[in-house]
């Protein structure tokens, strides 16, 4: 492998690891920002309870996201410092405008909820969690800003042979950026509705496999007791509302995703086609969508491709809308590209041994066709099992059938999958361009840049190869740690994240449940000793 | 026609001096709990000085790494890629830092606490130590060719600078944490913060001074040398008020000694900004290495507002937190309710036996 080989292995990895946490981080910071809102409003110990133990696995995941989140941040200008010149007058901006209006909200405000619980009053401190999730969706918005110039530069004119900014509300209102947004934003939703769904899944067939719940006459839940902490009537409730919510927010998140999904792929069809046609390995014009198709592993010859199964005018309706438009095939698009932006690299010290070669404008097939597959399939398989967790529940019970619960559990991977799958898909379609040309603008169709010519050209591949196998081994060691503790602090349950449910012993936590406004000891609002001044962490 | 790109300089300097200044001390908080802090509790009570603050202080990095790509990006560059390998220990560190602060308090176990505590405390000095040597090599030079690229190999950065900076940065933070760490807690830690304060800060200020008196060497003015000579004086200051016992203001003095300091460095290497060690005429300033006057006057409006707000929220978290802790504060260990472990009808532990674990746990505190 060369330098510029690694250099992009090691940008998937981190990326793709990154984005393992951050969906999670926001969509089940918009979940327990919700819940905890709704322990506000109705004082129901279910909620406060739902808010502790959603909200400690939210901390847990959280800090991975922010600590591989500055490896992204910095690796633009390790790694790829040509990229970085080339495109620092427009891609520096987003990036520092998200730390500057959003990350800065997102840490000092979670850092307010975390030790707040007893120092705010109620509302404030529920205020503080609210705050911090909304900076996290403008975090996500400043990311995709930058992420969509790559895919489609935009308000930008070539001054020197570089681009400059000349339309700062061209670049903040990509339509890329814009229909990307709310689709990443439903795809988190989705990791969200999964996790809650598997765990309370779990909790719910557990308490039955231990015979706490019951099952009536009439095939309703019946709700029992047992004396260990945390494993009481509220505790039922806690883990039934949270297979609800979760299996509802991942079917909004699959209608949401499939609904911004689709106009995404229409614009991705004007702005990328050849990312499309190598999606559906269409190497013809046509109108079929391929369900499989076949051919040589990593044949970049597309004529040996053969479809198993088409379903005709789907192509075109996913394209264009109606069933009869035919969609550019891989074949005709690779003439007009070749027209556009030559058939060789130019031969620049620039583009290293690469100077020269001919371009390959077909990226590799296999990934992105399988990419874009697994993207809906990983999608609509976590809906459908929503749907019909919702339908099984019903009654409020879980069938006692371990399998069907490993099966839910085993679920929480389905929308990361998908997740994974469809960034996969969205980067590694732009190739051999790390700017994508925007064809619908002539001016700024000039503006691209290969990615053969965006690696550091003073770092060795040594220095790369370095990073790649010391930060995958970091990734894959914490990886192990942060599920382990997940899984650690599932199997907890709601004591885990509330240790006064314990401390205060079985019989009298019950009297004082009853109290007030439904608030438990260790309920933010009520007056802190001085000794209470660590509330929550450490 | 240089101003944007003047007030962008002077911009990515606040952020920098507000980086080292707030994530100084947490940075060396960090680095106490394995050199200062004496057991469990007395750990505890240094996490918790910087618990609700150390990310958001973390984020300074990240706005002055985003600030620089933004408004310099030949300048973020030609820096990030030519310290490859110094920058990826400190992402390293980092990493290891971060997930250390929340992981180490969710398991109750001595050795599980006692790798978090290793990785917080090598975390915070390597990061440091490599913060600092980046920092001042972008004002003594690097090896840059025309195109802004490292020459002579992954170690050419190497230098006596390098060093200097780093020990720089490390060594400020520790009596930065100190003071710090006098003022915000109580008891025999504070008590003994201070006294380390004044034994340690004659001696660990002395290399930031340095690194400030060496970039005056290579390129001061009158106006950033009578900010050396300030910093001197409130380094002096902050000593005296430390003795007396005046915790608040010798730690506001050790900050004026930071803003002094970082202020003299960047003036006098105003307006390069990095330096070439290979020929002068490679130097990026500030007038070639900046973005457009668009952007830059885009991100000055945008930074107008943001950063303002962002000092006043930050100022307000460290109100709501003003409270001094101690040891007295910190309530055992909570030990861990496998509340499914238990396996009430299968196993052979019953619930009461659980119960009672766990009070022996907290009795082991």
């Amino acid at each position: 492998m060369d330098a510029l080989e690694i250099a992009r292995w090691q940008f998937g990895i981190t990326t793709v690891y990154h984005f393992m946490m951050v969906p999670l981080t926001i969509g089940l910071g918009l979940v327990v920002a919700v819940i905890q809102t709704l322990w506000y409003r109705t004082g129901k110990v279910e909620y406060l309870r739902m808010t502790k133990f959603w909200g400690k696995l939210f901390l847990i995941n959280f800090i991975m996201g922010v600590a591989t989140g500055i490896v992204q941040e910095f690796q633009f200008g390790m790694a790829w410092s040509e990229y970085s010149r080339f495109v620092g007058d427009i891609f520096g901006a987003p990036l520092a405008l998200e730390a500057l209006l959003a990350f800065f909200v997102e840490s000092t405000f979670l850092g307010l909820w975390i030790f707040g619980w007893k120092q705010l009053k109620r509302g404030v401190h529920l205020a503080c969690l609210w705050i911090a999730v909304i900076g996290s969706v403008f975090s996500a918005y400043f990311i995709i800003v930058a992420n969509s110039w790559m895919q489609h530069p935009v308000g930008v004119q070539m001054v020197n042979g570089r681009p400059v900014m000349t339309d700062a509300w061209a670049v903040f209102t990509n339509n890329t950026a814009l229909v990307a947004v709310p689709h990443t934003l439903f795809g988190a939703l989705g990791v969200a509705g999964a996790f809650l769904l598997g765990i309370a899944w779990y909790h719910l067939w557990r308490r039955r496999h231990d015979g706490i719940d019951t099952v009536g006459a009439d095939g309703r839940a019946i709700a029992g007791e047992t004396n260990i902490p945390g494993r009481d009537k509220a505790d039922y409730k806690v883990w039934i509302r949270s297979l609800r919510i979760g299996a509802v927010v991942a079917m909004i998140s699959f209608a949401g995703t499939a609904f911004t999904g689709d106009m995404q792929g229409k614009l991705m069809f004007e702005q990328q086609p050849m990312k499309m046609a190598a999606a559906e390995a269409a190497c013809h014009d046509g109108t079929g969508f391929s369900v499989l198709s076949v051919g040589n592993v990593g044949s970049k010859n597309c004529n040996d491709i053969v479809a198993v199964i088409e379903v005709p005018g789907i192509l075109s309706f996913l394209a264009k809308g109606d069933f009869t438009t035919e969609v550019k095939g891989v074949n005709g698009l690779l003439d007009v590209y070749k027209a556009k932006y030559g058939t060789n690299l130019p031969n620049d010290p620039l583009y290293g041994d690469r100077a020269g070669q001919q371009i390959q404008y077909v990226p590799v097939m296999e990934v992105t066709y399988w990419g874009f597959r697994m993207m809906i399939g990983f999608g609509g398989i976590a809906a459908f099992a929503a749907l019909l967790a919702l339908w099984v529940t019903r009654k409020g019970v879980v069938p006692q059938s371990r399998w069907i619960m490993r099966l839910a559990v085993f679920g929480i991977l389905a929308p990361f999958g998908a997740n994974a799958a469809g960034w996969i898909f969205t980067e590694m379609g732009r190739q051999p361009f790390v700017v994508a040309p925007n064809p619908d603008a002539s001016g700024i169709d000039q503006v691209f840049m290969f990615t053969a010519a965006a690696v550091s050209p003073g770092v060795s591949a040594a220095e790369l190869i370095t990073s790649l196998v010391v930060l995958s081994s970091i990734y894959a060691v914490l990886l192990v740690v942060e599920v382990r503790l997940l899984v650690k602090y599932v199997r907890g349950g709601v004591a885990s994240a509330m240790p006064e449910l314990a401390e205060a012993g079985h019989g009298e936590k019950n009297e004082k449940k009853k109290d007030g406004d439904g608030g438990t000891p260790g309920a933010p609002g009520e007056p802190g000793t001085p000794d209470d001044v660590l509330a929550f962490a450490y | 026609m240089e101003l944007l790109p003047t007030v962008w300089f002077v911009a990515i300097a606040v952020l920098w001096t507000g980086y080292l200044f707030l994530e100084g001390f947490d940075l060396g908080v960090g680095m106490l709990m394995k050199l200062f802090a004496r057991n469990n509790t007395e750990r505890r009570v240094l996490l918790n000085t910087v618990g609700p603050v150390w990310d958001g202080n973390e984020v300074w990095l990240l706005t002055a790494a985003g600030a620089t790509f933004a408004a310099f990006p030949l300048w973020y560059a030609a820096l990030f890629s030519a310290l490859y390998l110094p920058l990826l220990i400190v992402l390293v560190a980092l990493i290891f830092r971060a997930v250390a602060f929340e992981y180490r308090g969710k398991v109750d176990n001595a050795r599980w606490r006692t790798v978090w505590d290793w990785a917080i405390a090598v975390g915070s000095f390597t990061a440091s130590f490599g913060i600092g040597a980046a920092l001042a090599l972008t004002t003594t030079g690097l090896p840059l060719d025309s195109n802004g690229d490292r020459q002579g190999g992954a170690f050419a950065w190497f230098s006596g600078y390098a060093v200097l900076g780093g020990l720089a940065v490390a060594a400020f933070a520790l009596v930065h944490a100190l003071a710090f760490l006098a003022l915000k807690t109580d008891g025999d830690v504070r008590h003994r913060a201070r006294r380390w304060f004044v034994r340690l800060a004659p001696v660990a200020l002395l290399p930031l001074l340095a690194w400030a008196v060496a970039v005056q060497l290579l390129s001061g003015k009158p106006w950033t040398w009578l900010l050396v000579i300030l910093a001197v004086v409130a380094a002096a200051v902050a000593w005296v008020l430390a003795r007396q016992g005046a915790e608040g203001k010798a730690f506001g003095a050790l900050g004026a000694f930071l803003v002094c300091a970082t202020g003299s460095i960047f003036g006098a290497a105003f307006p390069v900004v990095i330096p070439s060690t290979l020929d002068p005429a490679f130097n990026l300033t500030v007038s070639n290495a900046s973005s457009s006057a668009y952007t830059l006057g885009l991100m000055s409006i945008v930074a107008a507002v943001g950063l303002p707000l962002v000092i006043a929220y930050q100022a307000w978290t460290y109100w709501v937190f003003r409270r001094r802790v101690s040891a007295a504060h910190i309530p055992a260990a909570h030990g861990f309710l496998p509340a499914i472990a238990a396996k009430v009808l299968v196993g052979n532990e019953s619930p009461g036996g659980t119960a009672a674990n766990h009070a022996r746990h907290n009795a082991s505190e």
